[in-house]
């Protein structure tokens, strides 16, 4: 689906987007007023200048638009793979996108996103998960690497871990995985404008990470809360 | 000091870096290997695990300052972030908000997200993401301290450039993806991850520290580390989170990479700063760098 046709349906009434170097900005009107849309398409391997348009765009929407919440469309390979890049400490340049979502939830603008193609690792950390919710189109990949690629890294036989993936959420590429895991909210058959609405309404406040106990309410990781739990009360000894 | 009085930092295990850098005897840890269970996940795939699940947790002072320490073990799965390890960061980070200690301090030694809990590893360091920036919200420091074999490469990379501010030695390495793996993929004409020289001059603590994104940079000494974490809490003042700074980082971050953008090398760089010799900063030693960056043109 590209992302026009995509936009369409989540913005019947209207939308202007610009897209540059894979970076989309622009607004669109829902039924709760005008929203911030932007985010990259063509799984963009996110590199300093889009990181930058990203969190330049947030700052403006900030500045000249208090409150107005932000909707990113996720479609990212994970991080640009160059020397250059890294030279310049691309890992800062992406905590800097990140401080800027969360900013933005500090100044009261509710935010969510939707994965419309891939989320890898990197390019997903850095704007997708760090928004209040993510949500998933049900054709995307959203991974880490994909299982052949673990299967070099680990060492790990490709053929057992096909067979473990079919029963474990931990490690195995897949939308229904991370919702399991509780780092997406859920999947979304197709683009809707009654759905975003929806999911726009529903944003808690103040927006909490809760992250950890969906993961526990479905099955997905079922440890992390009552670790979490344990650290925060454990009878630490003076 | 001589190399053969050092306390190398970077082959210390995560236990003795705490011990070092905390005020003797003053260490209490969180959920010790007794109370806690090794990854079921790594179970399920035959391999062994750990007791502590790869990090030490707890709290502790530093020169009588009450801090909260998270460390990671970088020779155990390689530092890397799995369902506990990460869990257990976030919890120390929430149990900081409440009880506020003067700060809080990981010692990052991570390769980033463990690949065999893949997505457990993703959404923990997400997870801690937003944990550090709650902590900072409220009001407490979080300093990273990087100097061990794994650096701070991929998920823990970025967490590391979210803290309030980094202390890194020579020998510490900070960056997204691992030149092995952008030698696998771009090919080795684009990063040679075998010229560890040329990895240093991209990745290592000098360059790091010569363009500012880290605060501080100290030998390769576990009582020089503690020094300059003492340092750096005695006059932190963590300030609220606001449009001015993120504004002004924006304005730094476009223009380094209008100026730098096209370089490939610390060498290019270094220059670009205006160090006159470049060639000769990877051999200096720290006093000297230090000296050569506080005479740089601002």
């Amino acid at each position: 689906m590209n992302l026009n046709d995509i936009l369409d349906s989540l913005f019947p009434t209207g939308h202007t987007v610009s897209l540059v170097n894979h970076v989309i900005t622009g607004e669109a009107m829902t039924a709760q007023g005008k929203v911030a849309v932007l985010g990259t398409t063509d799984a963009a391997a996110i590199d300093h200048a889009m990181a930058l348009a990203l969190s330049g765009f947030i700052l403006d929407t900030v500045e000249k638009h208090p409150g107005r919440p932000l909707i990113f469309m996720v479609d990212t390979s994970g991080q640009a793979l160059s020397r250059s890049q890294e030279l310049l400490c691309l890992n800062g340049s992406l905590a800097h996108l990140a401080s800027c979502v969360d900013l933005a939830r500090r100044q009261g603008h509710r935010s969510l996103s939707l994965v419309t193609a891939n989320a890898v690792s990197g390019g997903f950390l850095s704007f997708g998960l760090m928004t209040d919710c993510t949500y998933a189109l049900s054709d995307a990949q959203v991974r880490v690497m994909d299982l052949r690629a673990m299967s070099r890294v680990t060492k790990i036989a490709h053929e057992r871990l096909v067979a473990l993936a079919g029963n474990s959420p931990t490690f195995a590429p897949g939308a229904e995985n991370y919702v399991r895991m509780g780092g997406i909210e859920a999947i979304w058959p197709a683009p809707s404008a009654a759905l975003l609405e929806r999911a726009l309404a529903s944003v808690a406040c103040p927006p909490d990470d809760r992250r950890m106990q969906k993961a526990l309410e479905r099955g997905g990781r079922n440890m992390a809360a009552d670790i979490a739990a344990r650290v925060q009360n454990a009878k630490v000894g003076t | 000091m001589t190399r053969s009085t050092r306390k190398s930092w970077f082959e210390a295990t995560a236990r003795t870096r705490i011990a070092g850098l905390l005020d003797a005897g003053s260490f209490c840890e969180i959920m010790p290997p007794a109370e806690s269970q090794p990854s079921p996940h790594l179970a399920q795939l035959d391999l062994p695990g750990a007791f502590d699940d790869g990090v030490v947790i707890g709290c502790g002072q530093i020169e009588k300052r009450p801090v909260f320490v998270a460390a990671q073990e970088g020779q155990f799965m390689g530092g890397a972030v799995g369902e506990i390890h990460g869990a257990k960061m976030v919890g120390l980070l929430r149990r900081a908000v409440e009880e506020k200690p003067a700060a809080v301090v990981l010692l990052i030694d991570s390769g980033g997200v463990r690949l065999h809990e893949a997505n457990a590893g993703l959404i923990a360091i997400s997870e801690i993401m937003r944990a550090v920036l709650d902590a900072r919200a409220a009001g407490l420091p979080v300093i990273a301290l990087v100097g061990g074999s794994c650096g701070a490469f991929g998920g823990m990379g970025i967490v590391a450039k979210l803290c309030s501010a980094i202390v890194i030695s020579e020998e510490g390495r900070l960056a997204l993806s691992g030149p092995e793996v952008i030698e696998t993929v771009a090919g080795v004409e684009e990063f040679d991850a075998r010229d560890r020289a040329l990895v240093w001059r991209v990745t290592g603590g000098k360059h790091r520290y010569l363009m500012g994104d880290c605060a501080a940079l100290v030998e390769d000494d576990i009582p020089a580390f503690r020094a300059g974490a003492a340092e750096l809490l005695a006059a932190w003042r963590e300030p609220e989170p606001g449009i001015a700074q993120l504004r002004a980082r924006q304005k730094m971050l476009e223009d380094r990479l209008a100026a730098y953008g096209d370089f490939r090398d610390g060498l290019q760089v270094w220059a670009a700063l205006g160090v006159a010799q470049p060639e000769t900063v990877p051999s200096i030693d720290r006093d000297s760098l230090v000296a050569l960056k506080e005479g740089l043109p601002t």
